[in-house]
């Protein structure tokens, strides 16, 4: 088992809090795991990503110029990193901010690979939960691909906010049930 | 069994620092090393430890001194700008024979710089860290677990040696997050009894001092640390996959070394025959090691030197081969990372005969 994620959005969406919360589950699930931070200016504007590998194996390199997925919350992210997902690769990506007929050459970015779409702003909204959408994500691509078990997300999810933003504890967790929930409904 | 953390490469040089005993902290602020400082002011009181921000490098590598010279376990952190306001301070407590730990988070120079990643401190560190004839002992960690390792040992080393060791890090690796076992990792102390300055009440005065006007002291001075920096030659660590019968090998350190490992473990699987060294030391540098391999793969064997500067590595590289083997150098400056797939297709190009290659 080797997977690789870049997770791609606006400086302030949840981006590294959701990748590195990702890569701590994946641990202590029993995988190795990596957490690169994109590093370097681009952090003051445009997009902000990270990149996550989640192994049974030795992690060598932790950049990847292909990965195997990417979770998208933004357009800027959706054109800069679709080309680079690998064919036969599975992007998720946000509809509120992604839409299709804003993308010229929509099908061309999208050939051979597969892509979801689901309304992260509205789903972390409706459960009370509107900053959460990066976990919504989350749940959404562990719903897909059930890497770790619920029990391990809290884990790992109550150590990540720490005893300072333990109030926020429920409505992460609701933003992530609501993201899981959905993508079983896709069938 | 030991308890697992997630961590970035600087929390876990931190968290090997105290594992390796660290007393002591002096530092002053500068990315990509931040952590350090942090968790240092967090828990070196807590440990009865002392932590202070000095109002810059220059003063913070002269606390360092002074801690040393009194017999404690000390350590300052910087990145490549505020490593070079240290080299004075450094020059120093070489010529003295003072242990420390000195962590060097590089980033792109010369001059301010940026805050990408980079190798360009390979010099500075293993060839002149300050003025005069004087070495660090050079480790440089290419993982999470490494980097704790490491640094907890290289106070163990200091100590041994009398003699500061650098940790040689970089932006990708400091921030990067990996799991990491902190294991208790055994470090010894050695006595410094007989040398520290710990008040002359009941025995004679000692002086530690590195003005020597009576020239044929200082010659000595400098061979008694020429001897010291041999007798390191012992310490010599590295990694070596595939370099029996390989017609090229794949040299990096460092963050570089695991892109470059993941391109060679790639070329491998799909039969290319390529092989992959990591010095661990950079100084001493294994020079007998691909000296020997250099031996062993008699037929044109191409040793390929990957680095995030333009090209120093390569030749401590050259000097180990002595011109038995072909080294080539492959460098990316700053902001120009390649990916493991970059490496792959330059391995590949090498692989090809020299006629071929220039067609």
């Amino acid at each position: 088992m080797r997977l690789e994620v870049i997770l791609s959005g606006f400086g302030g969406q949840g981006i590294l809090f959701a990748g590195n919360l990702l890569a701590l589950c994946g641990m202590h699930q029993g995988y190795q795991v990596s957490f690169l931070p994109v590093y370097g200016p681009e952090m003051r504007g445009g997009t902000c990503h990270c990149t996550v590998i989640i192994s049974d194996k030795e992690i060598a390199s932790p950049l990847v110029l292909e990965p195997s997925y990417l979770i998208i919350f933004n357009l800027p992210s959706f054109i800069k990193f679709m080309p680079r997902l690998k064919k036969g690769g599975l992007a998720l990506v946000n509809s509120d901010l992604v839409k299709k007929e804003e993308i010229e050459n929509f099908e061309e970015l999208i050939s051979g690979k597969r892509v979801i779409f689901l309304p992260l702003n509205t789903l972390s909204e409706e459960v009370g939960a509107p900053q959460s959408l990066n976990m919504c994500a989350l749940g959404a691509f562990n719903g897909l691909l059930e890497i770790f078990p619920e029990r391990i997300f809290k884990k790992a999810l109550k150590e990540m906010l720490g005893e300072a933003k333990a109030h926020l504890f429920e409505p992460n967790l609701r933003a992530y049930k609501r993201g899981f929930e959905e993508v079983k409904k896709l069938g | 069994m030991a308890k697992k953390v997630l961590v970035k490469g600087v929390e876990a040089i931190a968290l090997g620092a105290l594992e390796g005993g660290c007393e002591c902290y002096f530092g002053y602020p500068i990315t990509p090393q931040n952590e350090i400082p942090e968790i240092m002011a967090v828990e070196l009181p807590k440990r009865g430890g002392v932590f202070l921000q000095a109002e810059s490098e220059t003063s913070a590598i002269n606390m360092v001194l002074g801690a040393s010279a009194v017999g404690a376990r000390v350590m300052t952190s910087s990145s490549s700008p505020g490593i070079s306001l240290m080299s004075e301070g450094f020059s120093y407590l070489i010529a003295l024979e003072l242990p420390c730990v000195v962590v060097n988070v590089m980033r792109g120079g010369p001059g301010l710089g940026g805050i990408e990643a980079s190798q360009g401190d390979y010099f500075q560190a293993v060839k002149a860290p300050g003025h005069g004839d004087g070495r660090f002992l050079v480790l440089a960690p290419y993982s999470c677990s490494e980097a704790y390792e490491l640094t907890a040992r290289a106070f163990e080393l200091a100590d041994k040696y009398r003699n500061p060791v650098m940790i040689l890090s970089d932006a990708i690796l400091g921030q990067m997050k990996e799991p990491l076992a902190l294991k208790p990792l055994n470090i010894k102390n050695y006595p410094k009894e007989d040398w520290a300055l710990t008040g002359a009440k009941g025995r004679p005065s000692r002086v530690i001092k590195s003005l020597f006007l009576d020239s044929r002291e200082l010659a000595e001075r400098n061979l008694k640390l020429k001897r010291k920096y041999k007798e390191m030659e012992r310490e010599i660590r590295y990694e070596a996959l595939y370099t029996g019968g390989e017609k090229v090998i794949a040299v990096a350190f460092g963050s570089m070394a695991r892109i470059c490992k993941e391109a060679v473990l790639n070329l491998r699987k799909k039969g290319y025959e390529v092989g992959f060294f990591r010095p661990i030391t950079l100084f001493p540098f294994p020079k007998k090691v691909l000296s020997k391999m250099a031996d062993l793969n008699s037929e044109g064997v191409k040793f390929v030197v990957f680095e995030l500067n333009c090209g120093q590595m390569i030749e401590d590289v050259m000097l180990s081969l002595c011109g038995k083997a072909e080294a080539l150098s492959r460098f990316y400056p700053p902001s120009v990372l390649p990916f493991p797939e970059d490496i792959e297709k330059e391995l590949k190009k090498c692989l090809k005969p020299s006629g071929s290659q220039k067609a």
